[in-house]
Order: C-alpha cells, then sequence, then structure tokens
C-alpha cells in the first residue's frame, strides 16, 4: 500500500500554537504555576504563528495542501492572522484578572491556546470532518473557559447554558453534514461542488442538510434566532474569555462558513443566500434594538455583537469574491475594535463583579483620561463612524452586497447602523460630558487620579477595603487596549494596505 | 456478514441459559425465609446506615471522564494495530504523536493531583 | 432470515428506547438504554459496518451508558417524580408528540418517494477494521490526529471543573 507524503508546512501555524500549549501543560505541570512564564510562551508563540501564517501567505505559486484536508491559501492564512490579534490580546487581558479568580493559570492558557489550534484549523479545513473536529475543539475549549471563574456562579451558569445549547447546534451541524455527504457522496468541499455541478439528485436531502449546517453554524457566529445564549454567556464568562470569544470565534466559524458556501455549494446559492439574508435582518434588527435597553455594558456588548454577527452575514449573502474579502476585512476590523471595548471593560471591572453598570464610565474622562480616549475611539468604530476601521469593514460589506443586488438588505443594515449610534455614543458622552455618580469618587481615589494609562503601576496587592476598589490599571491591560486602539486607527486611516493583499486572497476559495 | 457471527449467538444463548439456570435453581430448591436482615442490601457484614444514593465526590466525575477519554483512545489503537504492518514507521510515527499530545494530558493530570483523593 | 431477524431486533431496538423514555426510574432508563445501544451494534454488524458494531458495544454500551449511570448515582437515583408528571409537561408532550409524528411522516415519504435516496458512490472499502484502518491512518490522518487534540482539550476540562473553587 502506498503511503502518503504530508506537506506539514500548510499547517505551520497550528503546530506552533499546539506544540506552545504543549509546552505550557508541562512547564505548569511540573514545575507550578508561574505566570509570567506561561503568559510569555502564550505570547511568542501566538506571534510566531501570526509571522508563519504571513511568510506562509507570501509564498508565490498554488497554496499549499495537505492531503485533500487541510490547504494553506491567502484566505485560511489571513483568517489566521484576525485570529492572532484576539488571541494575543486575550492574553495581554487575561494576565493580570485571571490569577485573580483562578489558581489554574497554566490551563487557562493552554486551553487558550488549544482553541486557536481548532479555530485556525477551522479556516484551513477542506474537509466536513476537519470542520467538524475543529469546531468541537475550539467549542470545548471555549465551554470551559466560560466558566472558569469557579467562584462565580453565574460564570458557571454561562459555562452549562453555552456548553447544551451548543452540544445542540453541533449536532445539527453533523447532521445537516451527513445530509450533505448522503446526497452528494463526499465530504470533501471541491467533491462535493463537483457533485453538485450537474444538478443534485436528491435535492430534499441536500437543501435539508444546508438548513441543519446554517443552524449550526448560526449559532456559533450567534445569528438571530441562534443567538439565546450570548446575552447570558458573554456578561457570564471572565471577560478576557469574552474578549477572546467574541471576536476570535466568529472570525473562525465565519471562516468555514464562506469556505463551505462558496466553495461546496456555489450551484445551491440562490437558496441559501434569501435564507441567510432573511437571518442577517433579523439578527442586525433585533441585536441593535436590544443592546439601545441594557444597562451593563458586557451585556450591552453582547447584543451589540449579535447585530455585528448580521453585518458580516451582510457579506455572505453577497457571496462575491468582494463580499467574502469584505467579511474578512470586517472581521479583523472587528478583532481590534471589539477586543479593545472589552478590554476597557476589563479595565474598569472590580473584583468579584459580574457585570459594569453605564453609570461607572461617569467623568471617566477626567479619571482615566487615555482610557476614555480608547473607548471613544472603539465606540466610535463600532458605531461606523469614517476615520476608524469599522467604517470601512461596513462600507467594504454593504459595497458588495449592493453590487450583487442586495439593496434592500443595505438600507436596514444602514438604518441599524443608525439605530447603534444611538447607545455607542452614549457611552462616549456618559465619559465625557456626565457628572460622576455618587459611588465615583471612591473608585478615582483607589484607581490613583489622574495617572496616565501606561505609565499605571503593575498589578499591586488589593487594598485592604479593596472589594470594591477597581485595581489599579495593569501594564499588559494598557498594553493590549493600546494595540487595539492603534490597530483600529490604522486600519481606519489606511484601508489600502489590507484590501488588495485581501482581494488576491479570497480568490483562492472559488 | 451475519452467518460469521454465529458462534457469538451460540455464546449469548449459553450465557442466558446460564444465568437462568443459576438464578432458577436456588429459587426451585432452597428454602426462602425473608427474614429483615435478609432483605437489607450486602455490604460485607457492614449495616448500611443511609441510602447508598447520595452526592459523591467530584472525583469520581473526573475519573469517569478520564475513563472515557482513554477508552475513546483505545478504539484508535485497535484499527491501527490491525493495519501496522502496511503502514510500517508511517504508522507508528502517526501513533506517537497522537498518543504523545495524549500523554501530556495525562502528565497534567497527574501533576495537578486529579487522580488523588 | 436476514429480514426476520432485523425486524426481531427492531422490535427490541424501539423497546428499549420506548423504556428509556417511560421508565420513572433513571436508573432504569439507563439499563433501557443499554439494551438499545446493545441492538444497534447487531444492526451495525449487519449493514457490514463491524468496527462501528465494536465502537457501539465498547464505547456507548460500555463506557457511555457506564458514564450515565455514574452521574445517576452522584445526582442522586430518584427523579423528583413531580417534575416529571406535573401538569405544565403536558403540553410540551403534544408538541413534541406531533413534532415526531410529523417527522416520521416526512422521513417515510422521502425514503417512499425517493426524494431522500442518498447518492451511491464509491465507498472506500466496507466497514471491517482493515479498511477503515487503511483509510483513517492514511487519507484521514488529519481528523486522527485532531481527535487526540480534542481528547486533551477535555481532559484539561475535567481537571479545570473538578478542582475545588479557590477561596479569595
Amino acid at each position: 500500500m502506498t503511503l502518503p507524503t504530508l506537506d506539514l508546512v500548510v499547517l505551520l501555524p497550528q503546530l506552533i500554537v499546539l506544540t506552545a500549549a504543549l509546552l505550557v501543560l508541562v512547564v505548569d505541570g511540573l514545575s507550578g504555576a508561574r505566570s509570567w512564564l506561561l503568559a510569555g510562551i502564550s505570547l511568542v508563540a501566538l506571534l510566531a504563528a501570526g509571522a508563519a501564517a504571513i511568510w506562509l501567505s507570501l509564498q508565490p505559486g498554488e497554496p499549499r495542501r495537505l492531503q485533500a484536508m487541510a490547504v494553506a491559501d491567502g484566505f485560511a492564512l489571513l483568517f489566521d492572522v484576525v485570529i492572532v490579534v484576539a488571541a494575543v490580546l486575550g492574553v495581554l487581558l487575561a494576565y493580570q484578572s485571571i490569577p485573580r479568580i483562578s489558581q489554574q493559570v497554566g490551563s487557562y492558557y493552554a486551553l487558550l491556546l488549544l482553541a486557536v489550534v481548532g479555530m485556525m484549523t477551522m479556516g484551513a479545513a477542506l474537509d466536513l470532518i476537519v470542520v467538524f473536529l475543529a469546531l468541537e475543539i475550539l467549542s470545548l475549549a471555549l465551554y470551559i473557559l466560560a466558566g472558569f471563574n469557579r467562584s462565580e456562579p453565574r460564570s458557571a451558569e454561562a459555562s452549562l447554558k453555552y456548553f447544551l445549547l451548543g452540544a445542540f447546534a453541533s449536532a445539527f451541524f453533523l447532521y445537516g453534514a451527513a445530509l450533505v455527504y448522503g446526497a452528494t457522496a463526499s465530504l470533501n468541499l471541491e467533491a462535493i461542488a463537483a457533485a453538485l455541478a450537474g444538478g443534485s439528485r436528491s435535492p430534499a436531502m441536500l437543501y435539508l442538510g444546508i438548513a441543519l449546517l446554517i443552524v449550526g453554524f448560526g449559532f456559533k457566529v450567534a445569528l438571530v434566532p441562534f443567538h439565546m445564549w450570548t446575552p447570558d454567556v458573554y456578561p457570564g464568562a471572565p471577560t478576557p474569555v469574552t474578549a477572546f470569544m467574541s471576536a476570535a470565534t466568529k472570525a473562525a466559524a465565519f471562516a468555514a462558513f464562506l469556505r463551505l458556501f462558496l466553495t461546496a455549494l456555489p450551484t445551491a446559492q440562490p437558496t441559501w443566500s434569501w435564507a441567510l439574508a432573511v437571518l442577517a435582518a433579523v439578527t442586525m434588527t433585533l441585536g441593535n434594538v436590544a443592546a439601545l435597553r441594557q444597562r451593563e455594558l458586557k451585556r450591552m456588548l453582547a447584543y451589540s455583537s449579535i447585530a455585528h454577527a448580521g453585518y458580516a452575514a451582510v457579506g455572505l449573502v453577497a457571496g462575491t469574491a468582494q463580499g467574502a474579502g469584505a467579511v474578512l476585512f470586517y472581521l479583523l476590523a472587528y478583532a481590534f475594535m471589539n477586543v479593545g471595548a472589552f478590554g476597557v471593560v476589563a479595565a474598569l471591572e472590580r473584583a468579584g463583579e459580574y457585570d459594569v453598570a453605564r453609570g461607572r464610565l461617569a467623568g471617566l474622562s477626567e479619571r482615566q483620561p487615555a482610557l476614555a480616549a480608547a473607548m471613544a475611539i472603539f465606540m466610535f468604530s463600532l458605531t461606523g463612524i469614517p476615520p476608524f476601521a469599522g467604517f470601512f469593514g461596513k462600507l467594504y460589506v454593504f459595497g458588495a452586497a449592493v453590487a450583487a443586488g442586495w439593496g434592500w438588505l443595505v438600507v436596514i443594515g444602514v438604518i441599524n447602523s443608525v439605530i447603534s449610534a444611538y447607545y455607542y455614543l452614549q457611552v462616549t458622552v456618559e465619559m465625557y460630558f456626565a457628572a460622576p455618580a455618587a459611588e465615583a469618587p471612591a473608585a478615582a481615589a483607589a484607581g490613583k487620579k489622574g495617572r496616565a494609562v501606561a505609565k499605571a503601576a503593575a498589578p499591586s496587592p488589593a487594598p485592604e477595603e479593596g472589594k470594591a476598589a477597581p485595581a489599579p490599571l495593569s501594564r499588559a491591560t494598557a498594553a493590549a487596549v493600546l494595540a487595539a486602539a492603534l490597530g483600529t486607527v490604522l486600519i481606519g486611516v489606511l484601508p489600502a494596505l489590507l484590501t488588495g493583499w485581501i482581494a488576491q486572497a479570497v480568490q483562492g476559495i472559488f | 456478514m451475519p452467518s460469521d457471527y454465529l458462534p457469538i449467538l451460540i455464546l449469548i444463548v449459553l450465557a442466558t441459559v446460564f444465568a437462568i439456570i443459576a438464578m432458577a435453581l436456588p429459587a426451585v430448591l432452597g428454602p426462602s425465609r425473608k427474614t429483615k436482615a435478609k432483605l437489607e442490601p450486602y455490604e460485607s457484614g457492614m449495616v448500611p446506615y443511609t441510602d447508598a444514593r447520595r452526592r459523591f465526590p467530584v472525583q469520581y466525575y473526573v475519573i469517569a471522564v478520564l475513563f472515557i477519554l482513554f477508552d475513546i483512545e483505545v478504539i484508535f489503537l485497535y484499527p491501527w494495530a490491525v493495519m501496522l504492518r502496511q503502514l510500517r514507521l508511517f504508522g507508528l510515527i502517526e501513533m506517537a504523536v497522537f498518543l504523545g499530545i495524549l500523554l501530556v494530558g495525562y502528565v497534567f493530570v497527574w501533576k495537578k493531583g486529579a487522580l488523588e483523593w | 432470515m436476514q429480514l426476520v431477524l432485523f425486524f426481531v431486533l427492531a422490535l427490541l431496538a424501539v423497546a428499549g428506547a420506548v423504556g428509556v423514555v417511560l421508565s420513572k426510574n433513571a436508573v432504569y432508563s439507563a439499563l433501557a438504554l443499554l439494551l438499545n445501544f446493545a441492538v444497534l451494534a447487531v444492526f451495525y454488524i449487519m449493514l457490514n459496518a463491524q468496527f462501528l458494531g465494536v465502537v457501539q458495544v465498547i464505547v456507548y454500551a460500555g463506557a457511555i451508558v457506564v458514564l450515565f449511570l455514574f452521574v445517576i448515582m452522584l445526582i442522586g437515583g430518584q427523579l423528583a417524580p413531580d417534575a416529571l408528571t406535573a401538569g405544565s409537561r403536558r403540553p410540551a408532550r403534544v408538541v413534541a408528540l406531533i413534532a415526531g409524528l410529523v417527522a416520521l411522516a416526512g422521513l417515510a415519504y422521502g425514503l417512499v418517494s425517493g426524494a431522500l435516496a442518498p447518492q451511491t458512490g464509491q465507498v472506500q472499502g466496507s466497514g471491517s477494521v482493515q479498511a477503515i484502518g487503511r483509510v483513517l491512518f492514511t487519507d484521514y490522518l488529519l481528523p486522527f490526529e485532531l481527535a487526540s487534540v480534542l481528547l486533551l482539550v477535555a481532559m484539561i476540562g475535567a481537571v479545570v471543573l473538578a478542582r475545588k473553587p479557590t477561596k479569595s
């Protein structure tokens, strides 16, 4: 029998991160938790994986493949970069807050890195079995990360809810994959497309399978009506976890979503694009309207992330290379601005707190001007106001949809952007113009009034009465927020740096 | 082919018949005197003082989950062992990677004291 | 012969499945599930998927049912009886029954009319252990290795969730 030849370079980013995860486990297991060492290994590995992805994407010639299972094309590699951005920021945010809630720091970094392995593999997968396994790896890791705060019942609730609904969604996905296999006799995406090229012989089975696949993916990216878990899981999970999963899970799930539907199922596009258009319209509207009423920041951002899943889905509805590139751009911008916004929330959070009330923002511009400025940038960008990344994300997504003839959907999207401006800008108004609430002075005193963000002290032992006071901003958190703000501004000022690259990269999935 | 499984069917039938005989014979031959002590659950001679169905320490759960995981791992070893001659060194490396990843997990579980009481 | 065997076994499988739902005691439910799993294993063997049959016995009938019994013991064997028979559950039961019957009718129609007929493709080998091993360790090598990563994640998760929360 002939043994296969393996081009393992295809999975170079994944292998780097996997090795680092194993290293973290061994170091943590053998020598006990040394927080800085474990975080350092994770950071170096993630940055190396990002560099490897960029290096691979610059290689000339045909994309390299690992048998018929995975491919290292520009599409997969750029999604790797998006995931690395979210993961690096997630590690930085975790550095201060995770040791406060758990002693199992090593498990945290290992699970985060393993989730990254699953996410990267989802984008590269050419086979439904690989997609499913990667989906399970990232899901399982995130279920546990969501419940990482063992002394907080809401964290356990988030974990359990996410797990139960996620297991349902995985079953839907698996059933859908099985039906598509039944209709096409193949699990390979390109072979499925080839089998469907001459029309399907069992359309009922095929369309049932596609519908179930949409349910499975819809759950992972939180499309309405499969979003029910989000408003409970996002606030319940520890904030660094929420920050990481909100951006990275969406990126990974959309990567597989795009590749599966555009590579394997283009012949069924007239059907699924309508279904997805309806879902996208409902998702944008419900997410934004629900976010209007929230008084807590994490829950507000949870609903806003549902709305953003809707915006990104608009690019998938377009179904063109332009649309796929726009989704990729959107998710990169989203990784910076949304993780950044959660980073600011993490900086404001107090020990043992479930969610941050919006009132806490009042007068933030005086207490921590740099933090307030960063939050303002993220809010402007999430709204889609011009010089920031979010504006170009929305511009490209809506542009692609118009070009593909989905004008009505874009109208709904634009109306929704206006609705979203209300609650995003209100956050800014509260920070800059509202008088501090009664509880603020105490917090301001503990937060060392007037101190510049970047120079704030590294974590010091909490003061005696410190249960109510936010810990002083750590260097790692400040670095994460700063990096996210820089990324948001840079992409917004120079979007042309990326668009050409992206346009070339997405050609591979058609 | 199903006919190949005839020996297994015979075995199942024999096992069932044996169990029935083993249970029926004492019932027919032995005297049945039900006293309170005889109806108690058998606890190695100790007198049971609570219901056995109560909350157990969570360590039982860890052991159970680890059992499932390694059970699934063994499933993969089975076809691998059948095919090892054809797969040669390639198969050996493959399985070494597979087991190596799980070995790291095992070391981690062990060192974290999850197997201790 | 095959057909007779199938119907006898199918009856057993359905009896097991019904037993899972109907028995008031969770332990009996688990044992009925064991019957169902065991019969399914025989079905796999009849369909020439011997490996799947063995996996069904070792993993499902063995490990999974043991885990179920384990959990039932952990949380206490008696299900709260009023939770199962309360009147508020009745509408849910009716809806579930109707949905199940519709799904069954749809499936039956699809199979009879041919709309759900599967493509008969070239299946690589049969379900024998050799055939599975050949495909799994050559073409499906990446999924095989990913499975170990998945098991690793589960292992870490068990440790994380089972340790006592730290008092801070």
